[in-house]
């Protein structure tokens, strides 16, 4: 380790597909992976971001596509070819070596003589060196992980790639080891792609997050940007909560699109809508929501968005509460109220006016259904 | 876990040597045992025999030898349901209660075999001695025809039992090791009670294990006669001695030929309908 | 009454155990007699003359050192074999699967006197001298189906992740095989190496067979069994079976004191 930041290009996938038999799992995706960035690749299971990441290790064959580290083409090589390594799902640490040489392993196989100084340095970074010479079973699950990290960072790839590599820690465990990861990654430099369907994780620990779904990026962007501007309805339910109400594009005023729905109109901001025809949902948050009682309605803004309900569930759940409020036309939304005032709280069965700024809304297309 | 397999011709290498090995030297005999079984003998030349069709040969031999067919598949049946009798409980107890002494357990299964088979079952001569203690006990009872066990077919059974015994606890062990004593919890839970808990769970879920231990057991049995030699008479041969003594002491190549290639058939017809039959859980 | 109903089942399994040793006890038990006549077959005085003689019997050490020499060869053979064959089945693909399968799985449902004698046959047709060469063709035969699926079970149990790991630190497929897979694998050919001299080492109808006028340990037994069986014999079998049975435990002791040493760190 020379301690200097690492010169690494950008990583583009491009047209990438993966089908196994009929089914892409992968299907034509068109990625850019800023270098030195820390770059997470959420989604739910099956919706294909593995199945990527091995297919950037060279572990997957593509159907079809590229794949590029700066200019060069890295699609044909072989893994053991490829200046990038991963952090297995389950660690993959060799049973049959000790901690030391499964680190060493990565520089022994490019022919490095003078692994010593190297490695120990690496366990010094991820705090192991009492550990050397112990066998991975012998080493707790948060041990092995942090020696799986080390096995892949010494090589000093221009990828590293990280499969869920939290997933089997605990929650106390989990938060230690994403604080250490970023810290890591800053003082490495290496670009750091991380595949997890723990959005809380995706959105602390990335500078940049892509949502995958079907095999396809639904959106990318900074984790505060595409949680408060979402594109599609996936992601809006996907990251976080949201409340959606269909309705119909009236006209325009001034920057805002003027939305009707239920016979109610609502005030939505052009630059925060990406729907295309006059069918358009109407989003917020359910945090962006300021829950009033039905007599107090009058000290809403009058420039906020408005609708009137009645209280069908209080959740309290510490930092917030959570109400369940059903509208006239029967849809329930959700509103979380930050718990500032203590005991002030709606009760089931309340008539409650919701109210938010439009500035918070978003608009999203409507695609059927 | 699945890996994708490898496309390229390096399996077909891999599989010739070894699979090149078996097809000359166990498929191809076949083929030359059912040709050696239908030679006819050198018109005035005893003993030499030429290249024939005479499937008189078959038809002779099995009207010959028909008894010791039968003794053998009665006798391995017998051995087989004994060594399923006496192998249960142990698979059992060391599957379900053996915990950590488990390994330990299990080499103790297999331990036996270290010994030379041979001996083991000559042992059988000392330990069912007709002046020996358990002779005698079983004499007191008046349960013996002959008197003694030794040089009867009790004596061949009893030897077919014991050494095929470990080849009936293994399996047996490997089924019940993979049952989930959580579902026998389970039951119980359910108002089962412990007869009928292994009525309906645990035999049922064991069947593999008896299915596989009992052809492991049969198969072997059948052709034996190494115990039938040690520990039984000229009354007790069985068709593996019958074989014998065919091809070795009388050269009588066609008629041993003919007999192992029905050996083979009739043992081959019996596993496969076997195997149907417990597929479709009706077993026993 | 009421312990005996509740350890039935612990009562019956060590009764089920020890008669599979009896016949082990008596063996080694008439290891130590001088037996009257030409019979070993009851105790007659102790001795310590068969340990001491061992060799003393025309034919024992002999056929002893022929059996463990074709042994080894057979299993040495056999060994390789059948590890690429599991190799093969697990890793590769190739047209004709069930068709390997069968040839591979019928000899451990074949009875040995079917083998013994088609192979008899089909040396007999050929005008092959029978001998040490024809018997270790025939042991190579029956150990390859139990060495392929010894291994293969091993093979199977292996997380590919790791094989994954090896080239995604940079191992070629050589390498990956020679740091990784071999090391992991060893233990299951090991044993498969181990099970398949036990079987070459203790086959009688076989190689009873094929041996001509060759004579291995089981077939020296067999032929003295009519005249009567040299105490030597009961103590170079007791000899084996000790030493077979060290082996085996105290492997078991090395993984059983490892294991322990994992756990309390």
């Amino acid at each position: 380790m020379t301690g200097a930041i690492k010169q690494v290009e950008d990583l583009h996938l491009l047209n990438l597909t993966k089908k196994f038999g009929d089914v892409a799992a992968v299907d034509d995706l068109t990625l850019t992976i800023p270098a030195g960035s820390f770059f997470a690749l959420l989604g739910a299971s099956g919706c294909g971001k593995t199945t990527t990441l091995r297919m950037v290790a060279g572990l997957e064959e593509p159907t079809s596509g590229t794949i590029n580290i700066g200019s060069k083409d890295i699609t044909n090589l072989r893994a053991f070819q490829r200046p990038v390594n991963t952090v297995f799902q389950s660690y993959a640490l060799f049973p049959h070596l000790d901690i030391f040489e499964n680190v060493a392993f990565g520089l022994r196989r490019r022919g490095i003589k003078d692994v010593k100084t190297p490695v120990n340095q690496m366990l010094e970074l991820v705090e192991l060196g009492a550990m050397a010479r112990r066998k991975p079973t012998q080493l707790s699950g948060g041990q092995q992980q942090r020696v799986a990290v080390a096995r892949a960072l010494i090589n000093e790839p221009d990828v590293l790639l990280l499969d869920e590599p939290l997933g089997a820690l605990d929650l106390k465990l989990r938060r230690q080891m994403q604080i250490e990861l970023k810290r890591i990654q800053r003082e490495v430099g290496t670009t750091f792609v991380h595949v997890t369907h723990d959005q809380e994780e995706a959105m602390t620990m990335a500078d940049t997050v892509a949502i995958m779904n079907a095999g396809r990026i639904e959106q990318l962007g900074n984790p505060a940007d595409i949680y408060e501007l979402p594109k599609t309805v996936f992601v809006a339910n996907f990251l976080g909560q949201s409340n959606l109400i269909h309705g119909t594009a009236q006209g325009r005023s001034g920057d805002d699109i003027l939305v009707t729905a239920y016979g109610q109109t609502y005030v939505v901001p052009a630059a925060r809508s990406s729907a295309t025809t006059d069918s358009l949902i109407v989003g917020v948050r359910p945090e962006k929501m300021t829950v009033l009682d039905a007599p107090e309605g009058h000290r809403a803004p009058e420039s906020h968005n408005k609708i009137s309900g009645r209280v069908t569930d209080v959740s309290y759940a510490g930092v917030s509460t959570q109400y369940l409020v059903r509208t006239p036309w029967d849809q329930e939304l959700t509103v979380f109220e930050q718990n500032v005032i203590v005991g002030d709280r709606c009760s089931v069965g309340d008539e409650v006016l919701l109210h938010w700024a439009p500035e918070h809304t978003f608009g999203l297309e409507n695609l059927g259904g | 876990m699945v890996v994708a397999k490898r496309r390229s011709g390096t399996g077909y290498l891999l599989l010739f040597p070894g699979m090149t090995w078996l097809a000359i030297f166990f498929a191809i005999p076949f083929v030359t045992l059912f040709m050696t079984s239908l030679q006819e003998p050198v018109p005035g030349k005893m003993g030499k025999y030429q290249a024939g069709f005479q499937l008189s040969n078959y038809t002779n031999a099995m009207a010959e030898y028909w008894p010791q067919f039968l003794r053998s598949f009665i006798y391995a049946g017998i051995a087989t349901l004994l060594a399923l009798v006496i192998a249960y409980p142990l698979a059992y107890f060391i599957a379900m209660k053996g915990g950590k002494w488990r390994p330990l357990l299990l080499v103790l299964v297999i331990a036996p075999s270290f010994a030379s088979f041979l001996l083991r079952t000559y042992a059988w001569r000392t330990i069912l001695a007709d002046e020996g203690p358990i002779t005698s006990f079983f004499n007191a009872l008046h349960l013996l025809p002959d008197d003694r066990i030794l040089n009867t077919g009790i004596a061949v059974v009893a030897g077919l039992t014991y050494n095929f015994l470990p080849f009936m606890i293994l399996p047996l062990y490997a089924a019940l090791e993979k049952i989930d004593p959580r579902l026998i919890e389970a039951s119980s839970d359910l108002y089962s009670s412990g007869v009928a808990t292994f009525r309906k769970i645990t035999w049922p879920l064991s069947l593999p294990g008896v299915v596989a231990g009992t052809l492991l057991t049969f198969i072997p049995a059948a052709g034996d006669y190494i115990n039938a030699e040690l520990l039984g008479s000229t009354k007790d041969r069985m068709i593996g001695n019958v074989i014998q003594t065919n091809f070795i002491e009388f050269r009588d190549y066609p008629t041993a030929s003919a007999l192992s290639f029905v050996l083979m058939a009739a043992i081959l017809v019996m596993v496969f309908t076997y195997i149907r039959r417990a597929g479709t859980e009706d077993l026993l | 009454m009421r312990w005996l109903r509740r350890n039935l089942l612990g009562i019956v399994a060590i009764l089920v155990l020890i008669y599979l040793f009896i016949p082990i006890a008596v063996v080694a038990i008439l290891s130590f007699n001088k037996p009257s006549g030409k019979f070993n077959i009851s105790w007659t005085q102790f001795s310590t003359d068969a340990w001491t003689n061992i060799c003393g019997v025309p034919g024992v050490c002999s056929s002893f050192v022929t059996s463990i020499q074709i042994g080894i060869i057979s299993t040495v053979v056999a060994t390789a074999l059948g590890t690429m064959i599991a190799f093969a089945l697990v890793r590769y693909r190739f047209r004709g699967r069930s068709t390997t399968n069968l040839l591979i799985f019928l000899p451990m449902a074949t009875p040995e006197v079917v083998m013994g004698s088609s192979l008899l046959a089909l040396f007999l047709n050929l005008r092959f001298p029978l001998g040490q060469w024809t018997v270790i063709i025939a042991h190579i035969m029956f150990i390859i189906s139990f060495v392929v699926v010894t291994v293969k079970a091993r093979l199977q149990g292996l997380d590919p992740r790791l094989e994954e790991a090896a080239r995604d630190l940079y191992a070629d497929p050589k390498s990956t095989f020679r740091y990784v897979t071999l090391p992991l694998v060893a233990p299951g050919i090991a044993g498969a190496a181990l099970l398949g001299f036990s079987l070459s080492f203790d086959d009688f109808i076989i190689s009873y067979f094929n041996a001509g006028t060759l004579v291995t340990f089981p077939i020296f037994i067999w032929g003295a069994a009519q005249r009567g069986i040299p105490v030597q014999v009961n103590a170079l079998a007791t000899m084996v079976f000790v030493i077979a049975l060290l082996i085996v435990l105290s492997s078991q002791l090395v993984s059983y004191r490892r294991r322990k040493k994992l756990m309390s760190t």
